[in-house]
C-alpha cells in the first residue's frame, strides 16, 4: 500500500516523503528518498548498527523504525551531527586514530559515541564498551576506536576546563 | 488508514475496532526485522510508542503496574531498577543500547517467544497482564497468556495495557546463558525470587521449554531448606537437588543455538549460581 504523503523532521529540517510504501523504514527512506545515504544497511535487522540514528534523542536503529511512524519526532543523522561542512569533533578523533577501515560501521558509531558523550563526557571503558555493543566492526578489531573515544572525550574535557577557567 | 500514530489507549482500540486487520505497533524491534525480510507487509498500522498512559508505572500497597509501552531502558533505570531487580537484569541483557531503547514490555509479551528474557521473571512474579479492547477490558496471567511458542490469548482488536505485579522483599536473581555478552537472544535462562514475607523462593525458567514456567518442585524443595534467618549459604547437598529439581522439570530441544542436553546442564548451574548469590547477597 502507498502511503499518503507524509513529513519528517532530518536534521532539523522537514522533509516530505511522497509515494511510500507503508512497510517501508526509515533507513530505506533516508537512503532511498531522501538522499541521505550516510546511515549504512548492512543486516536489516538490528544486528549491526550501522544504521543508527538518533529519534528523539536515543539510538535507535532505523531498520527497525518504521518511516511513516516518525512523523513529530527528531531525527538526527550521521549528516546532521557536524556543523554545516566541519566534520564533528568525534569524526576528527577517529581521522586521527586511524579507526576507519572499510568505513561501513563508521556512520552508526560516530552517532552512537556522540551520544553517549553527551551523557557521559568522561565514560569509563566498560561504559563506552557496552555503549558500541551494538555496532559491528568486522575490520578494525574496536582497539582504535577506543582510542578515537579517548581521543574525543579528552578534548572536550579540556575543552570544558577552559570555558570553565574563562 | 494507513499508519496512525495513537494518542489514548481509547484511540488505538476505536481503531482497532474498525479496522480488523490492523497490526499493532511497538518499538518494531521484533516486527520490522518481519517486515523487513518481506514476511510481512504492512498496511494498517497503530502506533502505541506515543501513548504517555502506556509508558509510566503506579506503586499501590504491595503491586506495581507498568505500562505495556515501558522500554527496556526504562526497566534498566535505577527508578525501576530498585524495585525490580531481576526485571532490570533480564532489561540490561537484552540485545543493544539501540534495541533496548526502542523495544518494550509488551511487545516482549505478545510475541511470546521462549526465549523471551522478560517471561521468566513474569511468571516466577505470577504477573497479572491487563487487556484492553474497544468492547472493554479484561485480566490474564501471563502463564495462561502465552500459550505456547510464539503464541498468545490476545483477541482480535485487544491490547496489552499493563502488567501488574507483586512487591517482593528480598534478593533476586537473572541469569541467562548465551554465545556472548551482547546482543544475544537466550540459550537459557532462569530467574530465582526470594519473597522473605511469604517465605518462599520463585523459580522462572527460559528456553527450555515451548513455554517460560516455574520450578514449583524445586522452589516448594528450596523453601524447606532455606536459612530464613541467616541467609546463609546452604550445604552442597541442598544446592545439588535444588538445581537438580530445576533441571528435571524442563523439556529442551536440540536447535541452532544449543542441545537439549547443553540446555540441561546449563540451567542446572543457572540454578546454583543463583542461589549461590541470593543467600550470599545478604550475608555480609
Ligand atoms: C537485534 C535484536 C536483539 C534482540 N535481543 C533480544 C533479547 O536479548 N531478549 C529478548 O527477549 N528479545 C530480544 N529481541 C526481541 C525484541 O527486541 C523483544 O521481543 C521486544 O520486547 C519486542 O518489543 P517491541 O516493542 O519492539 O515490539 P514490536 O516489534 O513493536 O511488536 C512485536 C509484536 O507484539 C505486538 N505488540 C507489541 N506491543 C503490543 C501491545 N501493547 N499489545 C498487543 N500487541 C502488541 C505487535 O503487534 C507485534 O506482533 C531482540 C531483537 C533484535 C532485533
Ligand atoms: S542495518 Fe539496521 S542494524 Fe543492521
Ligand atoms: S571499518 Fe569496516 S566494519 Fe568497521
Amino acid at each position: 500500500m502507498i502511503s499518503e504523503t507524509y513529513v519528517l523532521s532530518v536534521n532539523r529540517k522537514n522533509h516530505e516523503v511522497a509515494d511510500a510504501h507503508t512497510s517501508e523504514s526509515l533507513l530505506w527512506v533516508l537512503r532511498e528518498r531522501l538522499e541521505l545515504s550516510g546511515s549504512k544497511n548492512a543486516c536489516e535487522e538490528g544486528e549491526c548498527g550501522s544504521c543508527t540514528v538518533l529519534l528523539d534523542g536515543d539510538v535507535v536503529c532505523s531498520c527497525l523504525v518504521l518511516a511513516a511512524s516518525a512523523v513529530g519526532r527528531e531525527i538526527i543523522t550521521i549528516e546532521g551531527l557536524g556543523k554545516g561542512d566541519e566534520i564533528s569533533d568525534i569524526q576528527q578523533a577517529f581521522v586521527e586514530a586511524g579507526a576507519v577501515q572499510c568505513g561501513f560501521c563508521t556512520p552508526g558509531l560516530l552517532v552512537t559515541i556522540d551520544q553517549m558523550l553527551d551523557a557521559d563526557p568522561d565514560p569509563d571503558e566498560l561504559t563506552v564498551r557496552e555503549a558500541i555493543s551494538g555496532n559491528l566492526c568486522r575490520c578494525t578489531g574496536y582497539g582504535r576506536i577506543l582510542e578515537a573515544v579517548r581521543i574525543a572525550s579528552g578534548n572536550r574535557k579540556n575543552q570544558s576546563e577552559k570555558e570553565d577557567s574563562k | 488508514m494507513g499508519v496512525i500514530v495513537a494518542k489514548s489507549v481509547n484511540e488505538a482500540c476505536a481503531l482497532l475496532a474498525e479496522n480488523p486487520d490492523t497490526t499493532v505497533l511497538a518499538g518494531g524491534t521484533d516486527l520490522m526485522v518481519q517486515v523487513n525480510k518481506g514476511a510481512s507487509s504492512l498496511e494498517n498500522v497503530v502506533d502505541l510508542t506515543r501513548i504517555s498512559e502506556l509508558k509510566g508505572w503506579t506503586i499501590n500497597d504491595s503491586e506495581i503496574v507498568l505500562g505495556s509501552g515501558i522500554s527496556y531502558s526504562d526497566l534498566s533505570k535505577p527508578e525501576l531498577a530498585s524495585i525490580l531487580p531481576a526485571l532490570a537484569q533480564a532489561s540490561r541483557t537484552v540485545g543493544s543500547p539501540q534495541i533496548r531503547n526502542a523495544g518494550t514490555l509488551g511487545g516482549n509479551l505478545a510475541t511470546a517467544s521462549p526465549a523471551g528474557d522478560t517471561i521468566p521473571v513474569l511468571v516466577a512474579m505470577n504477573a497479572i497482564l491487563k487487556l484492553r479492547s474497544s468492547k472493554g477490558q479484561r485480566e490474564i496471567s501471563v502463564d495462561e497468556f502465552v500459550t505456547g511458542v510464539k503464541s498468545n490469548a490476545l483477541h482480535a482488536g485487544e491490547i496489552i495495557e499493563s502488567v501488574r505485579l507483586p512487591l517482593l522483599e528480598g534478593p533476586q536473581e537473572f541469569l541467562k546463558v548465551g554465545i556472548r555478552n551482547a546482543m544475544v537472544i537466550s540459550v537459557v535462562s532462569l530467574a530465582l525470587l526470594v519473597d522473605d514475607k511469604g517465605k518462599s523462593l520463585r523459580v522462572g525458567v527460559g528456553s527450555v521449554s515451548p513455554v517460560p514456567f516455574r520450578a514449583t518442585e524445586a522452589e516448594e524443595f528450596i523453601a524447606g531448606e532455606f536459612d530464613w534467618e541467616n541467609y546463609s549459604q546452604l550445604p552442597e547437598k541442598v544446592k545439588s537437588r535444588f538445581s537438580k529439581l530445576v533441571a528435571d522439570s524442563t523439556k529442551p530441544i536440540d536447535d541452532h543455538r544449543g542441545t537439549a542436553e547443553y540446555r540441561k546442564h546449563s540451567v542446572a548451574v543457572l540454578a546454583k549460581r543463583a542461589l549461590e548469590r541470593v543467600c550470599i547477597r545478604t550475608e555480609s
